[in-house]
């Protein structure tokens, strides 16, 4: 395969990733907000949402002070902002384009159905609008594009590497939502280990857990009560919990080994070793390094990675 | 001006071809015809069938209009169109191989040397390459238009040859495909001989043109990229016969051998159907500020190691200086009439030609002679007195570069427009695919000039389609 059309199918596949991940953390923000809170708590929920993906620097030179509004604006439907919805749509679209040949026609036509009709929903902006309706439109399309990829395209290399851009950028997400919301925490509101979490972090934690369809999952898993550490556990560790960084940097590696040859040899042994230390990891060991710290150094890998990748496949 | 209506014959009766469909029609309510064409538009959409217009601003997707109303050729009028288009496209390929070759045709003094030799279409690059079956125009759209002979009966005439990078056949295989999924009773109706088999046809002769000894060469589709006009179509028939779409920067020349740039390394090319220009193609050779080629491409073609449909150097013989020469060129090379019959062409090159056109230009067409796509062209009929003074000007200064044609009646086809069903001008593009032997797909892409009384059918200048079906019987 060209290494060029593997570059367009890499990004093709983040920005969808990207698209749905910002929808699914908008969504949760405009539930939370529901709740009686005090204002500066909701000025904190939306900067948070800001910061994962890095962009408070970016909206303040625009914007000024943080306006739920204008926030929600400017992650939905700005198209100066490459991250916002609209744009990683458009982007997701515009790499399809130009591999239309070497992805399934299904696939194809799902991705510029989803942008035709982003256009259409978002041209007016969201006055009047029920956000949640949208959002949920954004994570069905997203799921629409990666069951008609697994339902119809042949599992070649094309296939890979769409495979490849899901999970590291769902990868990359997950670390940043943890780090972003650990942070978002009061010190003093922090609980300790098995300890009962006080009823305001319930709603905070629940929240982290249903942006990433784990609240279900919590339950089923721990059957008790939330503690911010079984949250940690289940999404860096939880090898069966779809979005959990173990299973990403699985889904990664078992990737890039179907697509390897003898100049990869380097990029697959850091893939390895992620992988493996996050199959046998261990939530104490991680906690006694700091999750921040933690975190940091795991964003960076997956970055490095990403870098690897890039320079053994996309740009020979 | 009297037109030749493909369904209606003069005195007002149907031609029999057209009666089911007639019947059919009569028994559909408009409504449900409306809602059929916005169903097409949405479809097309949605499958992103656009394309780009020059001086639109950069990116911007537009659909081709489509009508809901088919052109129909008969069995018998069919087999003489495909006689004639084989006829002249291997004149057309023997011509070209000589002109570069033996130069026969010249020193018979049947087509002015100077009107070669000096034509900036010849690539003296080419003087000597020995190509694979000694085919140059692997892919060829011939423009056929219909107009009343003086005998009364409708005539096919080919306006013009594409021998470079014809395009439009995605068109041809996508409108057969809308046809049949808004209306798939029609086609237990009618037998309509299936085109869907094109892209394997192509594939076929791109593989029968490999360079000798590769047994199973690598094929591949150059584009210039997603903002060409045409993007569509060159990412459609790559997809359609499984071959890689690149682009020039995924392609590299070492040791004369072609490669393009994989996830596992180099791998070897063999055989190119690009759609680029000539001109484009190597910045060693041709413009050196094409990025969209490949240096060093010509030294690896003119070396056997690789092969490129069509081949470089075809303009020559679609020139429309050269036009006028094609009837002579297939009695020279063939031995045989001509099956299809040329329009009357002016050169306006030769000063009594030149003068009659300057007299006549309300009445005529005129052409640039390297033109394509019906840019720069003016048909005298439409045109104001403003535009002709302004013409004749451009003619007088430099008449080589321009070729005058009576405005053709072209052929009418009812058309949906606003107002209901009206009769609107159509044209028909085949396309002839040369490898080992020659061959047609039966059908074509059918233009239709959707302004009233308008003769130009060019989709960039807001032509429309239709959908073209030849009768197996």
């Amino acid at each position: 395969m060209l290494s060029r059309t593997a570059d367009h199918l890499f990004w093709m596949a983040r920005y969808t990733e990207r698209a749905e991940n910002t929808a699914r953390m908008l969504d949760v923000q405009v539930q939370t907000v529901l709740l009686p809170q005090a204002a500066e708590d909701t000025r904190l929920g939306w900067a948070g949402l800001l910061g994962i993906s890095e962009l408070i620097g970016d909206y303040t030179r625009q914007h000024g002070a943080i306006d739920p509004e204008r926030v929600l604006d400017f992650m939905v439907r700005d198209p100066a902002n490459p991250s916002s919805i609209l744009s990683c749509l458009r982007a997701a679209r515009e790499n399809a384009r130009a591999v239309r040949g070497a992805i399934a026609t299904e696939v194809w036509e799902t991705v510029n159905q989803t942008w035709l009709e982003a256009q259409r929903l978002l041209a007016d902006g969201l006055h009047g609008q029920d956000p949640a309706q949208i959002f949920e439109w954004v994570k069905h399309r997203s799921h629409l594009s990666r069951g008609v990829t697994s339902g119809t395209m042949l599992q070649d290399e094309a296939y890979h590497f769409l495979r490849i851009g899901t999970f590291l950028e769902r990868a990359d997400n997950t670390a940043r939502l943890l780090d972003v919301k650990f942070h978002a925490l009061p010190a003093d509101g922090r609980a300790t280990s098995g300890s009962k979490v006080p009823e305001n972090d319930f709603y905070h934690w629940s929240g982290v857990l249903r942006s990433v369809s784990g609240f279900e999952v919590y339950r089923k898993v721990y059957r008790d009560v939330i503690t911010p550490e079984r949250v940690a556990a289940l999404l860096i560790l939880r090898p069966d919990m779809p979005r959990s960084l173990a299973a990403c940097l699985r889904e990664v590696d078992a990737h890039l080994r179907a697509v390897a040859h003898p100049q990869s040899g380097e990029t697959l042994r850091r893939s390895g070793l992620l992988n493996a230390q996050l199959q046998y990891g261990r939530l104490d060991d991680i906690m006694a390094t700091g999750l921040h710290a933690y975190l940091t150094h795991l964003l960076e890998r997956i970055n490095d990675l990403g870098a690897g990748i890039s320079r053994d496949f996309l740009a020979l | 001006m009297r037109f030749y209506d493909e369904m209606t014959a003069a005195d007002g009766s149907l031609r029999p071809h057209y009666l089911p469909y007639d019947r059919w029609l009569r028994q559909q309510p408009p409504d449900v015809m409306q809602a059929k064409r916005e169903e097409a538009e949405l479809i097309f959409r949605r499958v992103g069938i656009t394309f780009a217009v020059y001086g639109d601003e950069a990116g911007t997707e537009r659909l081709i209009p489509f009508d809901l109303i088919p052109r129909i050729i008969p069995a018998g009028e069919w087999a003489h169109l495909e006689a004639g288009l084989k006829q002249r496209v291997s004149a057309l390929n023997r011509f070209i191989h000589d002109v570069y070759h033996q130069q026969e045709i010249l020193r018979a003094g049947i087509v002015p040397e100077d009107m070669v030799l000096g034509n900036s279409q010849f690539r003296a690059e080419m003087m000597g390459v020995n190509l694979p079956h000694q085919v140059y125009a692997h892919i060829a759209g011939i423009d056929i238009v219909r107009a009343e002979n003086p005998a009364g009966q409708g005539e096919y005439y080919v306006l013009e040859d594409n021998l470079r990078v014809p395009s439009g056949v995605s068109y041809m295989l996508e409108n057969r495909r809308m046809m049949m999924r808004l209306f798939p009773e029609l086609f237990s109706l009618y037998p309509i001989a299936p085109v869907a088999h094109y892209p394997d046809a192509l594939l076929e002769k791109l593989r029968d043109c490999a360079p000798p000894g590769v047994n199973d060469p690598t094929v591949v589709v150059l584009t210039p990229g997603m903002y060409n006009s045409a993007y569509f179509e060159h990412a459609f028939l790559a997809q359609q016969m499984g071959v890689e779409l690149v682009e020039g920067q995924d392609l590299f020349v070492k040791d004369d051998f072609v490669y393009m740039r994989t996830t596992q390394g180099p791998q070897r090319v063999d055989v190119i159907y690009r759609r680029i220009d000539d001109d484009f193609l190597d910045p060693q050779v041709f413009r050196a500020d094409s990025a969209l080629g490949c240096a060093g491409l010509m030294r690896a073609y003119r070396a056997g190691n690789v092969n490129l449909a069509n081949a470089i150097g075809t303009g020559i013989a679609d020139d429309k200086s050269l036009y006028p020469y094609v009837p002579k060129m297939i009695e020279f090379y063939l031995g045989e009439k001509p099956l299809l019959a040329n329009v009357p062409t002016h050169l306006c090159r030769e000063p009594e030609s030149l003068a009659y056109v300057l007299a006549h230009l309300p009445e005529l067409v005129v052409k640039e002679v390297h033109g394509a796509g019906g840019y720069g062209m003016l048909v005298g009929p439409a045109a104001s007195r403003d535009q002709i003074a302004a013409f004749a000007d451009k003619l007088r200064a430099n008449p080589q570069h321009y070729i005058a044609q009576p405005t053709l009646a072209l052929s009418t086809c009812p058309t949906y427009v606003d107002a209901g069903i009206a009769p609107r001008h159509i044209d028909l593009r085949p396309f002839v695919l040369s490898g080992k032997s020659v061959s047609i797909v039966p059908g074509g892409l059918t233009r239709v000039a959707l302004t009233e009384s308008s003769l130009v059918v060019n989709s960039s200048q807001g032509g429309g389609t239709k959908d073209t079906w030849v009768l197996e019987r």
